[in-house]
């Protein structure tokens, strides 16, 4: 039986935390995945893995034939790459924007022929120079130290195995959140609960959740996936920037702020505008992200897929992005969810309601 | 002064905010054409069937909408503005000029900071500059923030704000109004200046069998003391590109505007390569791949208020054009690999 | 096969301006391929069809590319002198010293404004090229013109010089696999492409028309075994390498597995390969559509995208033979490639009752 009550926000937590310490780094998804697709089976009638990996379902509507929207939010996690075994020691390249400041010291775990816990080993400040120790580690400066020696390592790592930050998520203070890959771990839960909503609403458009890969390399499974189900409508969920000291504020929103809904040439004004409405008409706190160019997320992707989609964004804040101190509020998650879910349910009958031509009469 | 022109120099459209020039062409175009539509991202794609013994070629001819300019990022409470650029500014021309703000197009100027001009030696970055406004209410974070600069006689130049891309549109609009044997399909795209998105979806919708990139494009004829390239010269006639950042352009089709043009007696100049990039780049790639090439017309100070250009360039580019669509254009090109 | 290294590495080719290239490897596969035939974008694609139907046969895409970095003639001086843009990534610290020709078989040197003394890292703007003239009237190239390194092919036992084994190389290996292929259980599109140096476009619009279920790239990579050089596993001599990841492309799990399985199950050297800067036509082909599995075979060398490439003759023969088995057998590994269809209800329940 499926309690369809809106859950305290420790069930979303915990979906959360299980979803975040769950490594999944770009190209190498299938853990993330599963888990992923445990959560999402029960909520949806097909699922699907497709060819590079995408973790697709379909939940049917009411009347299949007013449109197919695909809701997508990318699975994979930024992480590292082993390049080469030095000695006993292990040389990375990095899977993803990391921010290389974040990275010394950091515990981690290698996924070698089994999981071995590591971390980022560089020389003591005590033996450097003065000049030497003011100049921030390059990647060439830093290690991966897994306690093995030389030879049992060969044995055990191989060129190419992948990495991922080692760290658990935890309650803060406020309602709010911190682990790793929260971007987009995030995201997931918002769909993952929005489905959850929508099971005891009537929805007359089809939708299709596609659970991407190999965002964070280049919008690589959005690319695809979008191209293959070539649905009617996209809406892409990752998460944004939130206000910290020294985030420009223009470009951050604050934490518990509610949803930031894209604006800018991205994403379609009439389906953006139908975002609005629904967290109007629903009273869901909402913020605008204004995105004068590149959104940076799967929502670039899917609106020139074939013919062209519209396409509209959700995205929840975050702080410290792309570390692993990544701190999200959890009502942003829960509203964010709400909006899809309303969103969704709000989609027109007639598609034609969302050409640009009726705004262009307007005009005349 | 031609009106078309005028009116699309004049019209306000960044990226994404295209609907006052598409509104313009499509008002001017709809008699004149078979069909007329808007597609998802906002192209606005017009056909013209062609003669019916035609040799079923179609030709797309694109042009792109958007002007470079910015967004507002942030209104702050003294009644001044933060914003970012949508398309390629360079932040050493902005400080002191007049802009446009919004659907109401309600002015403002551009600041630096006094201790920043004191400064000297440093460029501002856009993130550094501000738009006062005076505190003008209706102003939104996301309105699109153009140029200002009215379209007139400057001796025996045009000058005028937008001419990168409005000059392809008067262009194409001009072609579009005519009669020719092939398809012809008219592309007026969104989106150019942030990555080619709307070319990219028009192009894979429309399928054609070549393309024409109809553009305005840098010259960098001021004087200088080394012997190197202007890119383009104005006065001298279309610029062919044969190859920039996006694309190699395919040689047939060089080949059959600069016969034509050398045929007819129509001055062309070949743009330096290597520079730049068009609509040809993400047209050329869509499905398995479409011949095309760029024509352009020379401007001088594109991406800021005001262009220069020569009204001749204009008229010889449309008869170049209107040449090789009566001629070479309409019928298949020869196989690929043939050449040479 | 190292003649033929040699015969394909003397050939005038920069981006663009394949033809030459093209003309050479059509004649090496007559009669060796069921078909071939040029592109509209100017792709070479060779066609060789299974033997007999088989259950894991598959649609299998292999790209190499025929173009080589060059440059392009932008401007010619008064007196003669071109100034000249780059096709692909040419380092132009390595370019004073060097020599290119055009396809009209005119030299050029480059040169660099002021004394010789004073010269720092150079810029392509500081750069011209010397074809020779006199004057902008004799100069017997114009704007437009392409040229690309001249220096001849050369090799010390096994290691092999050229200005342009990238990626000339895995032409050869994809000629001489197609030779020695007897029989495939798949529908093989070798594929000779253009325009790679500057965004791999010809491998683009060929994926996309030719619409492969599996896609392999055979390209050169770099290498970690020199002074200094960025720290990475791959070396010269020891085998191919199979890729992990690039800076646009992770292989397919599954694809890089049958690379890696049949590699082992016929003793065949070979090394792993992760690049941090650099990728491959695979990249593209790999977001066609509906997406591509995709993997490369890669052949390592040293001074990349400079006139003087140097790359181990062994390693492309192991190529070869990895080619030849990956495309001979019949492997059921490549049977589920497409993805796969799960259950809900069943995922469901085994979630629910642990």
């Amino acid at each position: 039986m499926t309690d369809h009550a809106r859950p305290p926000d420790s069930d979303l937590f915990s979906l959360l935390k299980e979803l975040s310490e769950t490594p999944g780094v770009s190209g190498q998804e299938q853990n993330i995945r599963a888990a992923v697709a445990a959560h999402l089976a029960p909520l949806v009638d097909e699922l699907r893995v497709d060819t590079l990996g995408n973790l697709v379902a379909l939940k049917k509507g009411k009347s299949p034939s007013v449109g197919r929207v695909m809701l997508a939010a990318h699975m994979d996690e930024i992480g590292l790459i082993i390049t080469q075994l030095d000695g006993g020691f292990l040389r990375f390249a990095t899977v993803g924007g990391v921010d290389l400041a974040a990275l010394p010291a950091q515990e981690v775990t290698v996924h070698a022929r089994e999981n071995l816990p590591g971390l980022i080993a560089s020389r003591p400040p005590h033996v450097l120079s003065r000049e030497e120790r003011e100049k921030p580690f390059t990647q060439e400066q830093l290690f991966i130290d897994v306690g093995l020696p030389a030879a049992e390592l060969a044995e055990t790592v191989a060129v190419g195995d992948f990495v991922s930050v080692r760290r658990s998520a935890e309650r803060m203070a406020k309602g709010r959140a911190t682990g790793k890959a929260l971007d987009n771990r995030v995201s997931i839960v918002v769909l993952l609960d929005a489905l959850r909503i929508l099971q005891g609403r009537v929805h007359h458009w089809d939708i299709c959740a596609a659970i991407t890969v190999q965002e964070e390399i280049g919008l690589r499974g959005a690319t695809t996936a979008a191209f293959d189900l070539a649905p009617d409508l996209g809406i892409a969920l990752d998460v944004t920037f939130a206000e910290q000291p020294g985030a420009t504020p223009e470009e951050s929103l604050p934490l518990g702020s509610g949803p930031a809904i894209g604006l800018g040439p991205n994403l379609h004004p009439k389906l953006r505008t139908l975002l609005v409405d629904s967290a109007e008409r629903n009273e869901i706190p909402y913020t605008d992200e204004v995105l004068p160019g590149h959104s940076g997320t799967d929502a670039w992707a899917m609106q020139v897929s074939q013919s062209g989609i519209p396409t509209a964004l959700i995205s929840v804040p975050v702080r410290n992005m792309h570390t692993p101190a990544e701190t999200v509020a959890l009502k942003d998650i829960e509203r964010s969810a709400r909006l899809l879910a309303e969103t969704v349910c709000n989609l027109p009958n007639d598609r034609a309601a969302l050409a640009l031509d009726h705004e262009d009469s307007g005009h005349e | 002064m031609n009106e078309l022109l005028e009116r699309l120099s004049s019209a306000r459209g960044v990226a994404g905010q295209e609907e006052e020039v598409r509104a313009i062409l499509r008002e001017q175009l709809a008699s004149h054409v078979d069909e007329i539509a808007v597609d998802s991202i906002g192209n606005l794609i017009a056909r013209k069937r062609g003669s019916p013994n035609s040799s079923g070629q179609r030709v797309l001819l694109a042009a792109h909408m958007d002007e470079v300019g910015g967004m507002v990022m942030r209104c702050n409470s003294d009644g001044t503005l933060k914003f970012r650029s949508v398309g390629g500014l360079d932040p050493r021309i902005l400080p002191g000029k007049r802009v446009r703000i919004g659907a109401e197009a309600l002015p403002g100027v551009i600041m630096r900071a006094p201790h920043a001009a004191r400064a000297g030696g440093r460029v501002t970055p856009i993130a550094d500059l501000l738009i006062d406004t005076g505190g003008a209410s209706g102003i939104q974070p996301g309105d699109m923030i153009t140029f200002e600069s009215d379209c007139e006689q400057f001796g025996r130049l045009l000058k005028g704000k937008a001419f990168d891309d409005r000059v392809g549109c008067y262009i194409l609009a001009q072609l579009l109004q005519e009669d020719f044997a092939c398809e012809l399909v008219g592309a007026f795209t969104v989106q150019e200046e942030i990555g080619l998105r709307g070319a990219r979806v028009a192009a894979y919708a429309v399928e054609p069998d070549v393309a024409v990139a109809l553009e305005g494009t840098v010259a960098d004829d001021l004087p200088r003391q080394e012997d190197v390239s202007p890119t383009t010269e104005l006065g001298k006639g279309p610029a062919i590109s044969v190859m920039d950042r996006s694309a190699h352009a395919d040689r047939r089709l060089v080949r059959i505007l600069t016969e034509t043009a050398d045929a007819r007696n129509i001055p062309f100049q070949i743009k330096q390569p290597g520079v730049g990039g068009t609509d040809v780049g993400a047209i050329h790639l869509a499905r398995s791949g479409v011949p095309s090439v760029a024509v352009a017309v020379p401007c001088r100070y594109i991406h800021t208020p005001a262009a220069l250009m020569d009204p001749a360039d204009v008229e010889n580019t449309i008869a170049l054009m209107r040449h090789v669509l009566a001629g070479s254009l309409a019928r298949p090109l020869e196989a690929a690999g043939s050449e040479k | 096969m190292r003649t033929l290294i040699e015969e394909l590495c003397s050939i005038y080719g920069p981006t663009g301006n394949e033809e030459r290239v093209r003309e050479a490897i059509s004649r090496l596969l007559d009669g060796i391929v069921d078909s071939i035939q040029t592109d509209k974008f100017g792709n070479l694609v060779a066609r060789k069809g299974p033997a007999a139907a088989s259950p894991n046969g598959k649609r299998i895409m292999l790209a190499a590319h025929m173009d080589e970095i060059g440059v392009m003639v932008t401007h010619v001086d008064a007196q003669g002198f071109c100034r000249f843009t780059t096709l692909g990534g040419v380092l132009t610290n390595a370019l004073i010293g060097s020599r290119v020709h055009f396809a009209n078989g005119v030299e050029g040197a480059f040169g660099m404004e002021g004394s010789p003394l004073a010269r720092e890292r150079p810029t392509a703007q500081k750069l011209f090229l010397d074809v020779g003239a006199s004057g902008k009237e004799d100069a017997r190239v114009q704007v437009g013109d392409t040229a690309v390194f001249r220096s001849a092919f050369g090799a010390v036992g096994d290691r092999l010089f050229a200005p342009n084994l990238d990626d000339r190389i895995g032409c050869a290996i994809l000629v001489q696999a197609l030779r020695e292929l007897e029989s495939t259980p798949h529908e093989i599109l070798a594929v000779f492409t253009v325009q790679e140096e500057v965004g791999a476009r010809g491998a683009t619009t060929a994926g996309y028309g030719l619409d492969p279920e599996v896609v392999l790239a055979i390209d050169v990579t770099a290498t970690g075994d020199f002074p200094q050089a960025t720290p990475m596993e791959v070396a010269l001599g020891k085998g191919p390498a199979i890729k992990i990841m690039d800076r646009r492309m992770i292989a397919h799990p599954t694809v890089r597995r049958w690379l890696e399985d049949t590699a082992q199950n016929h003793d065949i050297p070979h090394q792993l390969e992760v690049l941090e800067f650099g990728s491959t036509d695979a990249s593209a082909v790999q977001i066609s559509r509906g997406g591509v599995p995709a993997g490369t075979i890669s052949i390592p060398c040293r001074y990349i995208h400079t006139p003087s490439q140097v790359a181990d003759y062994n390693d492309a023969r192991n190529a070869v033979s990895l080619l030849v088995h990956l495309l001979g057998d019949d492997p059921p590994i490549l049977a589920d490639i497409g993805g796969q269809t799960l259950d809900p209800a069943s995922i469901a329940s085994a979630d629910s009752n642990p």
